[in-house]
């Protein structure tokens, strides 16, 4: 897994979803599920992804499931960019 | 046999005294929903009985009964009465879906002083404008959510408490900010519950207003009796009943619904504060053995996209009756419902305002998916002409959705705004600014809104409170904020926006707009799409014409275009 991709999630994740500064979060933490980023606000975390690596995520891609860990969304954004 | 039996029965000279004479309410008695909600349950004799399962991240549980919730509500009022908290004040619960949030709710009304619940994830500008339309006293918040009260402290002089509910002590306390844990204070046994009447004030919700900002719909304790009886007959819920109410309190539903309801029928309630999936959902039901559950069409289009095959991998045969609320049940979902989990969403219709269901479908009724069902025995309803507010008498024909006032859970006013209450009223009728028609056999079918609010999710989003917050971003000059269609949330924000001069159009600052209002107002507001324009579409008097922009999103026809500005 690419490690530069799983920090920079993780470092915008924190940066602009985390409310709780104490709280921790690493690269397996439920996002979404865990209710760290609620499904609205998964629009702008995808729009991020696509505007950072410019690809493109078509929506039945880009589901709760898919975004709830930086690992996940690691994975997903490897396989868009290898197309 | 359902709680309602007969709706046909029922309809015929029924009574709000049905509802009183169940709850042994005698006009000019107290009525403290507080103490309905707990004491009275376990002068049942249910005090042993479960009032709360509580499910949290990493699959963590409290659970509590109704003797449980009683006391610990008694606890948090000795706590506010010791600070000084008054009746009639507003104390703000500003809180994730945790148990101080149920039992802090009580605990506030057990006081005599107004609740005022916001959802957790509004901005510090969402918070701000409805602090200080309310003027509120004290805010019950989590050390996640400090930060933003702290940020808007000092315009809030009315403000003198802020109760930190998980404080740790690893940072210190500021000016005003108190700690208090709930769990480890001492249990209150017995507690003298503020003597509330009918017509002393209980919740402030605030909702959102087309041309202005929000508005706090002021509620009373006596809007028990329509929920109280609402909840029996349309969720139909029974002693024995496991009930998922998925609305979060910050919301009406969430409190109409998900404490006071079902509690003043000593029912018990699963809460789950983890975020959507549909995997984690089903899981919550099978575990929990849900056998009532109200929900919104958000979630059931969300459930829908994960697929049919999920759902078999649950033992989800606990379920026995299925309802929703929001914005419209599309037919499918309906039908949907009836496949996968071999049970019909019941469609419900309310809003802030109505305080309690209107326009339900009912069990024992038949459902014609799609449409939002028949008005609750005791209100009146029907649909008006948009321009004379004449009822019309012709089924099929659209109209406005008007109901005649005087049922227990109506508003009582806005909060420092008569003006739009009064507005709200049209030849005696009460109008919610929704367009229906009705169908030859009494079945309400939803149209649209008649105005500018969005509905996201089933949450009303004001375009005018995004275009204020828009116009704060360094870059933009002007904005119009209308809906666009969404297959799960029905409809979503989105921006039209003309930029400052010396900004170019980027997908950078498209990103970085939407977070300013997901931060600034909250994600429900975010547009989840901004377009850039030179200009906006105005009327000769300068007024942003939102009803073409609006048209072009949804493919319709753009109408009268006369009083458009001349390019």
């Amino acid at each position: 897994m690419n490690q530069e991709i799983r920090d920079v999630v993780l470092e915008y994740v924190i940066n602009e979803y985390m409310e709780d500064q104490d709280e921790e979060i690493t690269f397996d933490t439920a996002l979404i599920s865990g209710g760290f980023v609620d499904s609205f606000s998964m629009v702008s975390l995808k729009r991020f992804l696509e505007t950072k690596y410019k690809i493109s995520l078509p929506d039945n891609r880009a589901t709760p499931e898919a975004f709830d860990t930086v690992d996940k969304i690691t994975e997903l954004v490897e396989e868009f960019l290898a197309k | 046999m359902h709680n309602i039996g007969s709706y046909e029965e029922r309809i015929k000279d029924f009574d709000w005294q049905l509802s009183e004479e169940e709850l042994e309410y005698n006009p000019g008695n107290v009525i403290n929903i507080g103490w309905y909600c707990s004491d009275r349950i376990c002068n049942q004799g249910k005090g042993d009985k479960l009032a709360l399962i509580w499910e949290g991240l990493g699959g963590k549980e409290k659970r509590y009964t109704f003797n449980d919730i009683r006391q610990l509500s008694n606890t948090i009022g000795v706590f506010l009465r010791r600070l000084g908290i008054q009746p009639e004040e507003r104390v703000c619960l500003f809180l994730d879906r945790i148990p101080e949030l149920y039992i802090g709710f009580l605990g506030v009304l057990k006081t005599g002083a107004m609740v005022q619940p916001l959802f957790s994830a509004f901005g510090d500008e969402s918070l701000l404008v409805r602090l200080e339309n309310a003027a509120t006293t004290a805010i019950i918040t989590q050390k996640k959510h400090v930060g933003k009260v702290r940020k808007i402290i000092d315009q809030l002089p009315h403000l003198k408490h802020i109760i930190i509910v998980d404080d740790n002590g690893k940072s210190p306390l500021q000016e005003r900010e108190i700690a208090f844990n709930m769990e480890e204070a001492d249990r209150i046994d017995s507690f003298e519950v503020y003597p509330t009447l009918a017509e002393s004030p209980s919740v402030l919700h605030y909702t959102s207003g087309t041309t202005g900002m929000p508005k706090g719909a002021k509620h009373v304790h006596y809007s028990l009796i329509s929920q109280y009886l609402t909840t029996k007959w349309v969720l139909d819920l029974k002693d024995d009943d496991i009930y998922w109410c998925t609305a979060d309190p910050g919301w009406v539903t969430g409190t109409s619904y998900g404490i006071i309801g079902v509690w003043a029928l000593g029912v018990t309630s699963c809460v789950s504060d983890v975020g959507f999936s549909a995997e984690t959902w089903y899981k919550f039901i099978e575990k929990h053995k849900v056998t009532v559950w109200y929900s919104a069409p958000t979630a059931i289009r969300s459930l829908m996209k994960a697929g049919d095959e999920l759902v078999k991998q649950f033992d989800l045969s606990c379920l026995r009756h299925l309802a929703s609320v929001g914005e419209p049940l599309n037919a499918e979902a309906v039908i949907w419902s009836e496949k996968v989990f071999g049970l019909k969403f019941h469609d419900s219709y309310w809003q802030t305002e109505t305080g309690s269901i209107m326009i339900s479908n009912y069990p024992g009724l038949k459902i014609k998916p799609g449409s939002m069902g028949k008005p609750f025995p005791g209100i009146t309803a029907c649909v008006l002409d948009t321009n004379t507010y004449e009822e019309i008498k012709d089924t099929g024909k659209i109209g406005l959705i008007a109901f005649k006032p005087g049922w227990p859970a109506m508003m009582r006013m806005y909060w420092n705004n008569p003006d739009v209450y009064n507005s709200k009223f049209k030849n005696g009728w009460y109008i919610p600014g929704d367009r229906a028609y009705i169908d030859p056999e009494g079945y309400y079918w939803f149209v649209g809104r008649d105005d500018d609010i969005i509905n996201t999710g089933g949450h009303l989003v004001s375009p005018f409170e995004v275009e204020s917050a828009l116009l704060e971003h360094h870059a933009v000059a002007e904005s119009a904020v209308v809906s666009k269609p969404d297959f799960v949330n029905m409809e979503v924000v989105k921006a039209f926006v003309c930029l400052k001069p010396g900004y170019e159009p980027s997908e950078e600052l498209e990103l970085e707009i939407m977070n300013f209002i997901r931060k600034k107002l909250s994600p429900l507001a975010m547009p989840q799409d901004v377009e850039y324009v030179k200009n906006l579409p105005k009327t000769r008097s300068g007024k942003i014409m939102r009803r073409l922009l609006k048209a072009q999103e949804w493919g319709e026809e753009i109408g009268d275009t006369s009083t458009l500005e001349d390019e």
